[in-house]
């Protein structure tokens, strides 16, 4: 489609179920209660002129554009800030209102830099078009005091702020104050000297608090927030409505686009995910997708001593499918694998795993929820039947009682983050909703502006079960617990031996407390407050999966909803907070190695057998190997060839040496990805990725939500991933002819009976689908559960806390444990590509105070970090973030490579390893380890290719 | 730790978190079944109880006799 601003109507929407109608320039309209006039104006077509108004934020009323006549009413009141009232008689276009808008407009210009053919929003530009539309013609006032000439701050590496072209409508301030919730803006002086100002007069925006959103960006009416590249490249020409390829919030954006080139990411208003808003990462961090170090041509090696050379698709086809089918002969076929990405769409993912499956003859097949969600997974099916999340992020909104456990949703899902931030801050007289914290350290949301949680449970790490059991025990001993949801919806015998284990003394906050260090009747307090608060919904992330009882974990947070009865209605549930974007697709597209797409087990013969008869191929009934699983068969010479798509295990899995003596034993890693990542370091073939930009597919985000990729631009490399792994089926002799992802789509739907009714002419119509989309349901299911659990009865399972094997002693004193940063994604191999390395250029660890004088470390200090595991070094922050005893990093910087020194150690249920509890000492360091400076020399050698072209 | 240490590490850990179970045995022994590859079921019990908790050691036992009775 040609360019087109997304619609404005003004003012947001109004939620009420009442209707009123009214007529506006002799039309009549009917729209719900309270409602403004501008908005009712705008859903019937008519444009009200306008300044300070936008959609996303509250009416203002400050820049007297939008006047209207009303029957009946004296003067001309604002549009924006009138509701609509039964049998109002609305004129928006009078001689009197054109005189006074052209008056207010004059104003504006008179202070304004008539530079429009040069400025980079001319044609996109709201003051323009308002000029326009007022028809002002001159400007009669010889102005001798301005604002203009005022100095740019070009800090932030994404956008501008002229000053002097701001109109001081608000808009940028109410956005950061309403939309994102970090409220950095506000307006500096008065009159001619308004100005406004990110964080203190004396900070520039990337000094400030400011997180770079871009909501003000999106709300600025003028060129006064603009994004750098529109200034660069010009205005995009046409746009793409697409999906977010960072974390699992899955955001709506509009790609807008001149030709092939990407100008901007919009965050897109109809998004049911994001509802129009965005994150530094998905909004701007894009420019990986054309970095300079993305590999476009195949490369192979025989031995990863040797320099790569590149050679054409076909022949690298060729050379893989023989490497693997020798393997296959020499060593059986159990010693192939592949591991599926959650960075990938869902078609390519299903293509990877039956690939595996149906190709390689066996069920080696893996994908990183492995190391991040597989325990939600296992929890979550055991007690609900379903391997995944209960609610839409909508149901937010309904929540009286938010509980976080082990997930920091500021840093890791912005953009929920803002919509929970909005949920708790209250909005239009309503009380904002209850927070409890449960996480060893003070995340943002504890005490933010306008939020402070009304409990935060500092625990010692490894400890949620204990803490998740202590909490059981006060709703069940205290009789909180809803018996009457308990005895419709759960089995009544489980319940009744569930609740009789925690209500044990044992079990109770006071005995727990020397384990747990949280103090006991601030546990009492949360528990009674999630149990009688109202809704109660719960959102959990790696810091609940990632021990070696995240499994148990899941589980004791299921048992805790269903106690309170707070399953399958809005504003409850429990929310899984996925890490990457499509962690819920890649699980729902048959994985793991021991089960097939819908969650389905291998050994089922019927589900077999449904497959089998598609494919053509007779499936193994044994499940396969896990990826920590696949490492110790190659470490034990017999799993020899690993297809690894779209994933950079080295950086990404614990105790690197152990990755590495893996891939360093196996005869043909095949990497395919967009750059030379860590894991390519021991790779033999490295096939060349394309970005979310340039595919079509689907993605589908932490609500079960399926969302449409789109394909904006040419693979630079040529084939979407979909089809460089249809190519290496078809050279392994697999009758494999896909035309487009949609065809993969449909085969998942005839096979996956949760997909049953989707497919992408259904997306297309709808925008997204969440699953189980069925005949019973074929708009999909945003709540699940709702008249009785999937499973049947609702199971509660008794959760004993079981302390993990990794412990302190006097070597490792303390605990580290590891996340993530607003800024940077994952192994930072995308986000380590853009300009976001100016908010976290390094992984930092942070300690406390207490335990960094005891050691002498000081905030900048290079220290060594140390575990049983291994060593590595990085500069300290001190705070008090963390708790004394506890030190955390994250894992974002290949040159740090925090996961050197976590352990093997992992969920026992699952193999998720245990990155959240690591018993580290700190010490003083004046340089690199051994470690890293071997790999950077390994490192460096295993990413030459041959340049040279060889003498005839 | 080599692999067949892991192995019974593994299955120690399973059976520590399954002890509240009904039928602590089976359900160990199931979830071997389910979720360990044959080469994994092979080695340890090619291994034998050294190291397993009884209950683990019970599982396996019980998951080697089906195997070898099919």
């Amino acid at each position: 489609m040609t360019y087109q601003p997304q619609n404005d109507f003004g003012t947001p929407e109004s939620r009420s179920d009442e209707t009123v109608s009214l007529t506006i320039d002799g039309r009549n309209v009917t729209v719900p209660a309270g409602t403004s006039v501008m908005r009712a104006a705008a859903e019937q077509g008519t444009s009200i002129p306008k300044l300070c108004a936008t959609d996303s934020v509250k009416s203002f009323g400050s820049c007297r554009l939008c006047l209207v006549e009303i029957d009946g009413r004296r003067g001309t009141p604002a549009s924006c800030t009138t509701p609509v009232e039964p049998g109002m008689v609305v004129r928006t276009q009078t001689p009197h209102l054109a005189k006074l808008r052209k008056g207010v407009m004059e104003l504006y210009i008179s202070d304004h830099p008539l530079d429009c053919l040069t400025c980079a929003a001319n044609g996109d530009c709201e003051l323009q078009d308002q000029a326009g539309a007022v028809g002002l013609r001159d400007v009669r006032y010889d102005v001798q005091a301005t604002h203009l000439g005022q100095e740019k701050d070009h800090s932030n590496p994404y956008f501008d702020f002229d000053p002097s072209k701001c109109i001081a409508c608000s808009r940028c301030i109410r956005a950061c104050d309403e939309v994102q919730g970090t409220l950095a803006l506000t307006m500096e002086g008065r009159g001619w000297d308004s100005k406004i100002s990110a964080g203190l007069a004396s900070d520039n925006f990337l000094g400030s608090e400011c997180v770079s959103c871009g909501a003000c960006v999106q709300a600025c009416p003028t060129a006064t927030l603009v994004e750098k590249k529109v200034v660069e490249v010009g205005t995009p020409e046409r746009s793409v409505v697409t999906t977010c390829a960072y974390c699992g919030v899955g955001c709506t954006f509009r790609a807008e686009m001149r030709g092939e080139q990407l100008v901007r990411m919009v965050p897109y208003k109809d998004g049911k995910a994001n509802r129009g808003h965005s994150c530094v990462k998905g909004r701007f961090a894009w420019g990986y997708a054309q970095h300079q170090e993305r590999i476009l041509k195949p490369m192979i090696r025989k031995s990863i001593s040797d320099p790569w050379r590149e050679v054409e698709w076909d022949e690298a086809f060729a050379y893989t499918a023989s490497e693997l089918k020798r393997i296959s002969a020499k060593y059986g076929r159990n010693a192939l694998g592949g591991i599926t990405s959650s960075r990938c769409t869902n078609e390519e993912t299903f293509l990877v795993q039956k690939l595996v499956r149906a190709g390689f003859g066996n069920n080696n097949v893996d994908t990183c929820a492995r190391v991040c969600h597989s325990p939600t997974g296992y929890g979550l099916k055991t007690t609900f039947g379903t391997s995944a999340g209960t609610q839409d992020f909508d149901s937010v909104e309904d929540t009286d009682v938010i509980l976080i456990i082990g997930a920091n949703p500021t840093d890791g899902h912005p953009v929920f983050a803002s919509r929970m931030k909005r949920r708790l801050r209250g909005q239009d007289g309503r009380p904002g909703a209850k927070l409890i914290v449960i996480d060893p350290r003070r995340t943002d949301i504890v005490r933010s502006p306008h939020i402070e949680a009304q409990h935060h449970l500092p625990l010692r790490p490894g400890t949620n079960v204990a803490v998740l059991t202590a909490m059981a025990h006060v709703i069940v001993t205290e009789g909180l617990a809803d018996e009457a949801f308990i005895r419709e919806r759960c089995d009544w015998d489980e319940y009744s031996h569930w609740a009789e284990f925690v209500s044990q003394s044992r079990n109770s906050p006071e005995n727990l407390q020397p384990v747990t260090l949280v103090d006991a009747e601030k546990l009492r307090a949360a528990a009674r407050l999630y149990a009688t608060g109202g809704n109660g919904a719960i959102y959990y992330g790696l810091g609940v999966t990632e021990h070696s009882q995240g499994s148990s974990t899941v589980m004791a947070i299921a048992n805790l909803a269903m106690a309170t009865g707070n399953i399958g209605r809005r504003g409850v549930g429990v929310n899984p907070l996925r890490g990457q974007n499509n962690v819920q697709g890649a699980c729902d597209m048959g994985s793991f190695p021991h089960e097939l797409a819908g969650y389905r087990h291998i050994s089922d013969g019927n589900t077999r057998k449904l497959f089998e008869d598609d494919w053509g191929v007779t499936l193994d009934p044994e499940p396969g190997l896990r990826i920590p699983n696949m490492l110790d068969a190659a470490v034990d010479g017999v799993f020899k060839a690993l297809y690894c798509q779209g994933e950079d295990i080295l950086q990404s899995d614990p105790n690197t040496a152990h990755v590495s003596a893996g891939l360093a034993a196996m005869e043909c890693v095949i990497v395919h990805d967009l750059f030379l990542n860590e894991t390519a370091n021991y790779a033999h073939i490295f096939l060349p990725g394309s970005t979310f930009l340039e595919k079509n597919g689907t993605f589908t985000n932490a609500e079960r939500r399926i969302q449409p990729v789109r394909k904006v631009m040419t693979p630079m490399n040529g084939l979407e991933d979909w089809e460089v792994t249809q190519r290496l089926a078809q050279a392994m002799g697999l009758d494999w002819n896909y035309t487009h992802p949609s065809e993969i789509m449909d085969e998942i739907a005839r096979l996956t009976p949760t997909f049953a009714g989707v497919s992408f002419a259904r997306l297309d119509e709808a925008g997204s689908l969440q699953w189980p989309v069925t005949a019973d349901a074929p708009d999909g299911s945003p709540i699940m559960h709702v008249d009785g659990f999937v499973r049947g009865k609702g199971k509660f399972v008794v959760t004993d806390y079981v302390p993990t094997d990794e412990k302190t002693g006097p070597r490792f004193p303390l605990l580290l444990t590891t996340g993530r940063i607003l800024s940077q994604y994952n192994v930072g191999a995308q986000t380590r590509r853009t300009e976001n390395v100016a908010w976290h250029p390094e992984d930092l660890l942070e300690i406390h105070p207490v335990d960094a004088e005891d050691r002498g470390v000081k905030s900048g200090d290079w220290v060594k970090l140390a575990s049983r595991a291994g060593e590595t070094t990085l500069r300290a922050t001190v705070t008090d973030r963390v708790a004394p005893g506890v030190v955390y990093t994250t894992f974002h910087h290949a040159v740090t490579q925090a996961n050197v020194v976590t352990t093997d150690f992992s969920d026992w249920a699952t193999n998720c390893p245990e990155y959240k509890v690591t018993a580290v000492q700190i010490s003083a360091s004046n340089g690199p380890t051994e470690w890293q400076e071997e790999y950077e020399a390994l490192a460096a050698r295993s990413r030459r290719v041959e340049t040279g072209v060889p003498a005839e | 730790m080599n692999s067949v240490e892991r192995l019974v590490h593994m299955a120690n850990q399973i059976a520590t978190n399954l002890a509240t179970d009904d039928a602590p045995v089976a359900a160990v022994a199931d979830h071997i079944q389910q979720f360990w590859d044959p080469r994994m079921k092979k080695m340890i019990f090619a291994h034998g109880t050294a190291g397993l908790s009884p209950v683990a050691a019970a599982a396996i036992s019980l998951l080697a006799d089906a195997q070898n009775g099919a």
